[in-house]
């Protein structure tokens, strides 16, 4: 097991599925009541956390092998 | 009344993919499709972008597209856990799917059953996995076949009888031909078309609509006007823009359940395992809510179709409404014919990618752990492969005559039980991947408690709107459990998700028959994974032979 304490990050957006802090109309954004704008914020939160904890535990094995043949050409990892 | 200029970009962005769809055999061939790793995951090369397009297509599909919006429509802002569903999806699936990737990379697993049958040693629990992943994705695959015929009645081709169903049958002749010939990899090039317009319909609808019905404001007002209304067949309101009392507790566990059930599903992790590398499903995990971002919105055109006045379409087959038709006939009503059959096509074809991937992965399911575990232990990779094309046709003629030979509304309810069913692998199939405390009998005895409970739970719900005594939907009023005969709840209308209920009493029992087996030192079988094969990345380990046989090198 490789443990970091960064992982715990990941448990921040399941405060999302409290949702009594948020169920309400007021205030509005755009015309959309709190309960639901506030749930579309959540998705950016996720993100964010989903994406630092990625940059911060990266694999520390040998790096995968340049180039390839096999490697799909459409994607930007063939580029590394 | 057919409507001809919806029907015909319709059938032009429909021959497109069809031929996208045959060409695929030919991308990125690695070696012969005579093999389940290229015909069942696209050679285990799927690069980021790939990826993104094939797990988003595989996840976020034509009936979520059709049926989240409608259940807005009719229930109000219990609809809306599909966003945090696909919100807490991913911070919670980030390290095991990792885990199971690289285990599945080091020992060749194709399936998660392959991987529970390796690291239990056990063949009676692999099927029994199996056969859960089988039993679950085919209604999920009528589904798929549901969203296809909403978009093809509201275009007219609603005629009653057998006949009704012809156009569903043609669109699922080609496209079985297709994922015969070229396998994972036609879902997977088809996904960028339907992407491509996915987006394009959304984007135009959560921008075009609003501002022509007068606002988010004035929309939710005449949303929760006509939500609030007492529903005469009941004697309750039908819903409410916001959460009550006794459904928010369901909204959580539901958010919460189907999220830890995704990953669970055999055609998610062909989808993962079709990528080429951890780096690949790291980075996928940051951008797939993008996916989630447009299912929210999409949502909210439930309420938008509340406001525009919109009523579903009578199948003609069933002689009910389909109140899956309602975002069709919203987008039929107001968009301008061209673009209508532009968004029809972008769920019809939302439709073909997932039902592509969920009939590989079951047929994936039957050759590994059935035909090659059972019936034909010295199967060559040739024929395994042979054996998967074969049972993906199998497969979708079984959908196909589920959507014609039952009702559709009963195709939901097979759908919820799917669900509930595929929740109840998580001990074999997640917990396994970190450690194996759980004993291989515990985990069979937990499984099969959890299930027979869990399809008990769904029979006892009754649904009063359509006046069905069984099968009634996922919500169980706390009052209605029963622990030998005491009600713990007394009688609590607060509602949960059934799946959750039946997955603490499938670890319930997994837990002490596990404690009693351990004492009592009965044997658990062998593991053949070593802690290093759950670390195992693409730098690390030689590139698989593809003709070699399905043994790992390791």
């Amino acid at each position: 097991m490789r443990w970091s304490a960064w992982n715990l990050l990941l448990l921040v957006p399941f405060l999302m599925l409290v949702t009594p802090w948020f169920n309400r109309m007021e205030p509005r954004l755009f015309g959309l009541p709190f309960f639901y704008w506030t749930q579309f914020a959540f998705v950016p939160v996720g993100v964010v956390c989903v994406a630092v904890v990625h940059l911060m535990t990266r694999d520390s094995g040998p790096p995968p092998p340049a180039g390839g043949d096999d490697v799909d050409a459409l994607d930007e990892g063939a580029l590394r | 009344m057919i409507h001809w200029v919806e029907l015909t970009v319709f059938a032009v962005l429909f021959l497109l993919v069809t031929v996208l769809g045959f060409v695929a055999s030919r991308w990125q061939r690695g070696g012969s499709l005579d093999h389940l790793d290229e015909w069942g995951l696209g050679g285990r090369k799927f690069g980021s972008w790939v990826t993104w397009f094939l797990v988003g297509g595989d996840l976020y599909t034509a009936y979520t597209f059709v049926a989240v919006p409608a259940l807005l429509f009719s229930s109000g802002a219990l609809g809306f856990y599909a966003l945090p569903y696909t919100v807490v999806l991913y911070p919670m699936v980030f390290l095991p799917v990792l885990r199971l990737w690289s285990v599945s990379r080091a020992r060749g697993y194709v399936t998660p059953a392959d991987f529970v049958a390796g690291r239990y040693g056990s063949p009676v629990l692999a099927l029994l996995v199996a056969l859960t992943g089988i039993v679950a994705t085919m209604p999920y695959i009528a589904l798929q076949l549901a969203g296809l015929e909403a978009v093809l009645r509201t275009i007219g081709l609603n005629e009653s009888g057998i006949g009704g169903h012809l156009p569903l049958f043609i669109a699922f002749v080609i496209l079985a031909l297709y994922t015969y010939q070229s396998g994972l990899r036609a879902p997977a090039l088809i996904a960028f078309v339907k992407d491509i317009l996915i987006y394009l319909v959304i984007l135009v609808a959560v921008l075009y609509l609003p501002a022509k019905l007068g606002g988010w404001t004035h929309i939710l007002d005449v949303s929760s006007a006509k939500l609030n209304k007492i529903n005469p067949s009941t004697g309750a309101k039908t819903g409410s823009v916001l959460l009550t009392g006794a459904n928010q507790l369901q909204y959580i566990t539901l958010a919460f359940g189907s999220a830890m059930a995704l990953f669970l599903y055999p055609h998610s992790v062909t989808g993962v395992l079709a990528s080429r590398g951890r780096a690949v499903l790291r980075r996928n995990m940051i951008a797939l809510p993008a996916y989630s971002l447009l299912l929210g919105l999409l949502a909210l055109l439930g309420y938008v179709a509340i406001a525009a006045g919109s009523t579903p379409i009578v199948n003609r087959a069933s002689g009910r409404p389909d109140s899956n038709t309602i975002i069709p006939v919203l987008f039929h009503d107001q968009f301008s014919s061209w673009f209508a059959g532009i968004a029809f096509a972008a769920v019809g074809i939302g439709a073909l990618v997932p039902a592509a991937i969920m009939s590989i992965a079951a047929a994936n399911l039957w050759t590994r752990n059935i035909y090659k575990a059972f019936l034909k232990r010295d199967a060559s990779p040739a024929q395994e492969a042979k054996q998967a094309k074969l049972a993906s046709l199998v497969v979708k003629v079984g959908a196909v005559l589920f959507v014609v030979g039952i009702d559709p509304q009963f195709s939901i309810d097979l759908q919820l039980i799917g669900g509930v069913i595929i929740l109840q692998t998580m001990p074999a199939v997640a917990i396994a991947l970190y450690t194996r405390w759980l004993h291989r009998w515990a985990l069979v005895s937990g499984l099969v408690a959890g299930l027979a409970y869990g399809v008990y739970l769904l029979y006892i719900i009754p649904n009063p709107a359509t006046k069905a005594a069984h099968f009634g939907g996922s919500a169980l009023t706390l009052g209605k459990i029963s622990v030998f005969g005491a009600h713990p709840f007394g009688d609590s209308k607060v509602q949960i998700y059934v799946g959750i209920v039946a997955l603490l009493v499938n670890l319930v029992v997994a837990v002490v028959v596990s404690a009693v087996l351990h004492a009592t030192k009965v044997g658990n079988g062998s593991d053949e994974t070593a802690e290093p094969d759950y670390h195992t990345d693409e730098g690390t380990l030689p590139a698989r032979t593809i003709t070699e046989g399905a043994t790992p090198a390791t």
